[in-house]
């Protein structure tokens, strides 16, 4: 990481920090998304939403490493809203599909892309607007169509309930596109969502860690027993193993890097839930306490952008 | 006993020369131009096949043999100044020599425990007098190190040895047992430490001494798999010139700690060694149908690899821009030996019933079950991680 990217990293750090998302997570999920909305305009002040839009769309044409480094901001932050989907998939998609980057003309309908582009891509940089968008059969809902533009068309039908309450979806009726297997901005989206289960798995961590050396129980912290001990470090270890995956995915972007990548960081976050769940005790399986906001995204994130399963087959079958 | 014969390099064969990929990966990583290219012509071309283990007899002198002409093509050592046989060649190049060397299943290196422990702590605590009369001998494998810690007595606790240094005109003269003491069976010097005042801590005397000489018994003791990879030490009476003797009397515990983080790190199990089993274990699925109920596992052990090599690519340029190897190595530790050991049991599930039968997977398998006990059990390490880089109350 240059100095740069240290500073951005640490300038989302002290915006969400300052700004009591879990508060915002829990209005969210209760319908009121003024706040969130609110938090996501100064997101966009610095950047985040424009990362993966080329500067004539008046974005920053960042790098891979750079998103990765605000996803695991927003991770760790539990941050709600379509991030996936606005800050990396839509836009990259949009792109993908213009007659000078397509790889395939036949997707490329150049009148229809080019002002997608011109007409979104200005709008998601300034974070004027959210977008989503649903991606069958990986991603059979769209997230928070509510309060997101859905440029690829289709309109929100019934909601479901998500085990995470902060992500409204939605079906999507009508014609809708759906993605090839091994597109860009899919695993672009498979990439930011395994830097964001890197960071929620860091956030449950450390919560973990500051609660067993308050915790007392048979006259000492509970953080003293080895057992509660040996819980935390495996979840260290996993987290510091799977993020140089996650980085070395964003330096090369091949699509085995990322699988690999995806794989680990899913792996870390549901151990980072699990045993932060156990060495809590009963008060982190309450919605009341913060715990909880942190494991249900995580369990949410978990087969989103390609399970575990089909990353590892798509590893596979590329070596 | 008849040997399970099957190809498991199939498939994995490396090219002559670097593919772009190799290439353009070295140049973002700094690898010196035309080493990965030279270091695997030279080993596709001389790198021998199928010795007998080095914890035989006959085996122990093959791999010396094999060692010397690493050393003649200044192979041995590559990171080490030239003065001592190596090519002054970074961090980087060397894991790249360890990546291919695994790739090219080459010998395991007879002369590890000189190498890859006793030599980071020489330089970085030893005399230049200890450096020019150790080195050379240690890098052409004239002098092959045991390792002397593990006492009956002293374990997991190792600061409660009791073995004794006692000063005497010159040196020192030793007294009592070690033991677990890998390849003390075949080697001519062993390192280690010893107790030579009472103090816990500051009482341990870090020394270098000769396992030929009168008053030094080893007692060869076979292991799992039928090898004598380690041995009893008996000292009574065996002497240390003050010349052997790593930095001051008394500070063995520091030295020695920093030792250890070099034995749990990098230079001990290079990335190379899992990613290279990793791509035999793959080649070894489909060769026996692809069985998509092993699949997931496979996938992890490559997964798990690689992420242990771009950790180690992480750590190389921290150590790069001047920080040191200090905590975090005990995460790699139980980090690779938990890896090596689902890297053959996978291998083992994917081989089915024939699994029984002795081949270089119950070999390695074997081998792999040792590792989460030596170099610090995996209990000792995740106590340090959660201490020292956790912050937990101890």
């Amino acid at each position: 990481m240059n100095p740069e990217q240290e500073q951005f990293r640490s300038s989302l750090h002290s915006l969400l920090a300052a700004s009591d998302v879990p508060s915002i997570a829990r209005a969210w999920a209760a319908g009121s998304c003024e706040p969130g909305l609110a938090m996501w305009r100064k997101l966009a002040d610095l950047g985040v939403t424009a990362l993966a839009i080329p500067a004539e769309y008046d974005g920053l044409e960042a790098t891979a490493t750079d998103l990765v480094i605000a996803f695991e901001e927003l991770g760790h932050h539990a941050v709600p809203g379509p991030a996936i989907e606005s800050v990396a998939v839509v836009p990259s998609l949009i792109l993908s599909r213009l007659p000078e980057t397509a790889a395939d003309p036949a997707v490329a309908r150049a009148s229809d892309v080019a002002s997608l582009a011109s007409q979104w891509l200005p709008r998601f940089a300034s974070g004027e607007t959210l977008a989503t968008l649903a991606w069958p059969p990986h991603q059979p809902f769209a997230v928070d169509a509510h309060i997101a533009a859905l440029p690829f068309g289709g309109t929100p039908g019934e909601t479901v309930a998500s085990v995470d309450p902060t992500r409204h979806l939605s079906h999507i009726e009508s014609e809708h596109f759906i993605g090839g297997r091994n597109d860009r901005a899919f695993d672009l989206g498979a990439l930011a969502c395994a830097a964001q289960l890197t960071g929620l798995g860091q956030a449950m961590l450390d919560l973990s860690v500051a609660y067993v050396q308050q915790r007392v129980q048979f006259g000492q912290p509970v953080g003293k027993f080895q057992a509660v001990k040996h819980h935390l470090a495996d979840v260290r270890i996993a987290l510091d193993f799977a993020r140089p995956l996650v980085y070395s995915a964003a330096e090369s972007l091949a699509p085995q890097d990322i699988s690999a990548a995806k794989v680990a960081a899913s792996a870390a976050a549901q151990l980072a839930a699990r045993s932060g769940l156990q060495v809590h005790g009963a008060i982190a399986y309450t919605r009341e306490y913060d715990f909880s906001l942190w494991l249900v995204k995580a369990r949410a994130l978990l087969p989103a952008w390609g399970t575990a399963s089909w990353h590892r087959n798509r590893l596979l079958e590329s070596l | 006993m008849d040997r399970l014969s099957y190809d498991a390099a199939a498939g994995t064969t490396p090219s002559a020369t670097a593919s772009a990929g190799e290439a353009r990966g070295d140049a973002a990583r700094g690898v010196t131009p035309g080493f990965r290219d030279e270091v695997r012509a030279f080993l596709s071309e001389h790198a021998p096949h199928g010795l007998p283990s080095l914890d035989t007899a006959e085996g122990n002198l093959l791999h010396r043999e094999w060692e010397r002409q690493l050393y003649d093509a200044r192979l041995a050592a590559v990171s080490w100044p030239a003065e001592f046989g190596g090519r002054d060649a970074s961090l980087m190049d060397w894991l790249t020599f360890e990546e291919e060397y695994w790739a090219a299943d080459a010998p395991i290196r007879v002369g590890q425990n000189g190498l890859f422990l006793l030599a980071p702590t020489l330089f970085a605590h030893g005399t230049a007098e200890q450096l020019a009369r150790h080195l050379p001998g240690m890098a052409r494998a004239d002098d092959v190190w045991a390792q002397a810690w593990s006492e009956p007595e002293a374990g997991s606790d190792l600061a409660a040895i009791r073995s004794a240094a006692t000063k005497v005109d010159g040196g020192w003269t030793l007294h009592g047992q070690k033991t677990w003491s890998s390849r003390a069976a075949f080697a001519d010097k062993a390192f280690g430490l010893f107790r030579s005042s009472g103090e816990r801590h500051r009482g341990l005397t870090y020394v270098m001494f000769e396992l030929r000489q009168p008053g030094v018994t080893v007692r060869p003791i076979e292991q799992l798999n039928g090898e004598t990879g380690f041995a009893e030490i008996f000292l009574d009476g065996a002497f240390v010139a003050d010349e052997d003797v790593i930095g001051e009397p008394g500070e063995g515990w520091k030295i020695a700690m920093g030792t250890a983080s070099h034995e749990r790190g990098l230079s001990l199990r290079s990335p190379g060694r899992f990613v290279a089993t990793a791509r035999r274990l793959i080649a070894l699925w489909r060769e026996h149908g692809s069985d998509p109920l092993l699949r997931d596992r496979v996938a992890d052990c490559w997964i798990k690899a690689h992420a242990y090599q771009q950790h180690t690519f992480q750590t190389v340029a921290r150590l790069n821009a001047g920080g040191h190897l200090g905590a975090e190595s005990s995460a790699g530790k139980v980090f690779w030996s938990e890896l090596d050991i689902a890297l053959h049991e996978t291998a083992l599930d994917v081989l089915g019933p024939s699994a029984e039968l002795a081949n270089r997977w119950t070999d390695g398998y074997l081998f792999s079950l040792a590792g989460t006990i030596y170099a610090g059990t995996n209990e000792v390490q995740r106590n340090v991680i959660a201490e020292r880089l956790l912050g937990l109350p101890r």
